[in-house]
């Protein structure tokens, strides 16, 4: 067994790690510039940043009338919790991941990566990071925009809020949020596409799945990206109506369980995804 | 016998798509030079090249390529160069950005992809201003021309060029040839798929015919046109009276066919017995009669042994 486990060591070290991390990064490197500055962005961009212009505009015409932190905290709460994770994140991630793989097989330009002397493995991953961060960018400064415009109209109670108050914590655990979502349905949907030639029905299902999975069994919950989410909100939601099954926790778990649990999910989804891309031909006629 | 760390080795190779055959039962070991792969479209020549490159895996049987397997593709893919018949590029990128972006996955330092690039760009002989446009708005002939850069970047060992003349006209067809035969001299192993196969037919030094996903000859062009025993051999002779060696032919055997050339210098002989063949014209030009200029084999080619061998125009398939 020591043997055994010696000799892995042996032949991991073996590896060309070096060249490995430096393909890793020039990889990452052209993905990132084409999921951030190409035409095909726009509506990621546009998803993020629909509630900030909302928020913007909820600042400059209310002016804070009738209105007080409390309020906007929730309101804030519920713009992370209802839009961002369920909406926004999800199909900003499904844009992005989705075209990482699938994308190039309809363009048939894969190939061209696959021919490189770069690892299967080693595309798929520095792939999935390009996206990751490339959502993570977008979906972050978006916000962080969100948060500064909905307190900076309180003046200095505002700003005392965000730099010495709650909002300090606020603002971390929601960008935890955002990284951890991205990671998520990024993971999900970056397999969807290589196990299907259109991932969008999968990805309804998911949709639906999400929304039902907090009336789900205890076990069934751990397979859902939304409810490892609903532990990390720092600030509940009151909902009622069908909203309620969106923010309801049936299973309280505390905040490291949860990242550790859906850090667990991604990374069985990106291993399963790996040995699909070490399989995957290009056939573009059938694709 | 070539070692086994220097060949293009098939070992009993079959690929189904499904229910779909792509080839069957392959045993091929290809050496160094050029070798061109001739068959009628959906014969398997691409699924042969995919295969050899790893973009579909086999259903059954091996494949090495000189001793390497393309899972690893760190050492197969510095050593192999693919450019396929896919006529798509990435996005948004410049043909000068295309090939760097490929170059730089190699771990090389910056100076060193942009030396490769430009040297391969002027090996296919795109200018640079062209190469600094987008890709979207190339001709078909430039698009080829940088996949073929792109393809040969970092002097692989293994070239392998589907359909590469396609799209480019006559005189970037003349500097391809020129450029794979001066690959194939190198030491390189080109393998090349054509339609175009009276130009190719000039520069290889082997044949592997295909068809129906079944491998049906392969060899020396001259080779496989002798193993086509059932098909006489035509031979064109350049002499001052065609017209009375066809006579003195036809007083022959073996002689089945002789038929004047259209300039009335020459006459194309069809025998069924080679060596019987040339006795007969020593004998000939011994007696002084006829005045022999020269001769040669006018079926040997790649285009008439796909005609005896698959039945149709080479140059229609």
């Amino acid at each position: 067994m020591q043997q055994a486990f010696a000799s892995l060591i042996g032949a991991l070290r073996q590896q060309p790690w070096a060249l490995w991390w430096i393909q890793f990064r020039r990889f990452a490197r052209i993905e990132i510039r084409r999921n951030l500055f190409t035409k095909r962005a726009w509506w990621v961009y546009f998803l993020a940043f629909i509630p900030v212009v909302i928020i913007l505009l909820h600042l400059l015409i209310d002016t804070h009338r009738g209105f007080n932190m409390s309020d906007d905290t929730q309101v804030l709460a519920g713009v992370v919790q209802l839009y961002y994770v369920r909406l926004g994140i999800f199909f900003g991630c499904l844009g992005i991941f989705s075209r990482l793989i699938r994308g190039e097989m309809i363009e048939r330009s894969l190939h061209y990566y696959l021919l490189s002397p770069v690892r299967r493995e080693v595309i798929l991953l520095a792939k999935f990071f390009a996206g990751a961060v490339s959502a993570v960018v977008v979906f972050g400064s978006a916000m962080i925009i969100d948060f500064i415009l909905m307190y900076v109209g309180y003046g200095a109670a505002g700003q005392d809020y965000m730099l010495h108050g709650p909002g300090l914590g606020q603002i971390e655990a929601y960008l935890l949020i955002v990284v951890l979502a991205c990671l998520g349905y990024g993971s999900i949907f970056l397999l969807l596409s290589l196990m299907f030639r259109n991932p969008m029905p999968g990805a309804m299902l998911l949709l639906g799945w999400e929304a039902i999975n907090p009336v789900m069994p205890s076990l069934l919950q751990k397979f859902s990206v939304a409810s490892y989410l609903r532990h990390l909100m720092p600030v509940s939601v009151p909902a009622e109506g069908v909203f309620a099954l969106l923010t309801v926790e049936t299973e309280p778990v505390s905040a490291w369980v949860a990242v550790i649990g859906l850090l667990a999910l991604i990374t069985a989804v990106l291993v399963y995804s790996c040995i699909r891309m070490r399989r995957l031909e290009i056939r573009y006629t059938t694709d | 016998m070539t070692p086994a760390n220097d060949t293009i080795r098939f070992e009993n190779v079959s690929k189904f798509y499904g229910e779909v055959l792509g080839v069957n039962r392959i045993t091929l070991t290809l050496g160094p030079g050029i070798t061109t792969l001739v068959g009628p479209n959906g014969s398997g020549k691409t699924t042969l090249m995919n295969l050899m490159t790893g973009l579909v895996q086999p259903s059954r049987g091996t494949i090495s390529v000189l001793g390497l397997e393309p899972a690893n593709a760190t050492q197969f893919f510095c050593n192999v160069g693919y450019c396929a018949q896919f006529d798509s590029f990435p996005r948004g990128l410049t043909g000068f950005q295309f090939v760097l972006d490929g170059l730089m996955l190699f771990g090389m330092s910056d100076e060193d992809a942009h030396g490769l690039t430009a040297e391969s760009l002027e090996r296919v002989q795109l200018d640079a201003a062209a190469a600094r446009r987008n890709i979207a708005g190339y001709s078909k002939g430039m698009r080829q021309k940088i996949r073929l850069a792109q393809a040969i970047a970092h002097h692989p060992r293994v070239l392998v060029l589907d359909e590469p003349l396609n799209g480019l006209d006559p005189m970037a067809r003349a500097e391809s040839l020129a450029l794979f035969q001066e690959l194939g001299r190198q030491g390189m192993h080109v393998v090349i798929s054509s339609h175009i196969l009276d130009e190719v037919d000039r520069i290889s030094d082997r044949v592997v015919l295909i068809t129906g996903g079944y491998l049906i000859a392969q060899g020396n062009i001259h080779e496989v046109r002798q193993e086509v025993r059932d098909k006489p051999m035509q031979v064109l002779v350049r002499c001052n009276s065609p017209e009375l060696l066809a006579s003195k032919m036809f007083a022959v055997n073996h002689c089945v066919e002789a038929r004047l050339h259209t300039d009335g210098h020459g006459v194309f002989v069809r025998t069924a017995d080679i060596d019987q063949f040339y006795r007969v014209l020593n004998e000939i030009a011994v007696e002084g009669l006829v005045k022999i200029e020269a001769v040669a084999p006018a079926d040997d080619n790649a285009n008439a042994i796909y005609q005896y061998l698959i039945g149709s125009d080479g140059s229609a398939a």
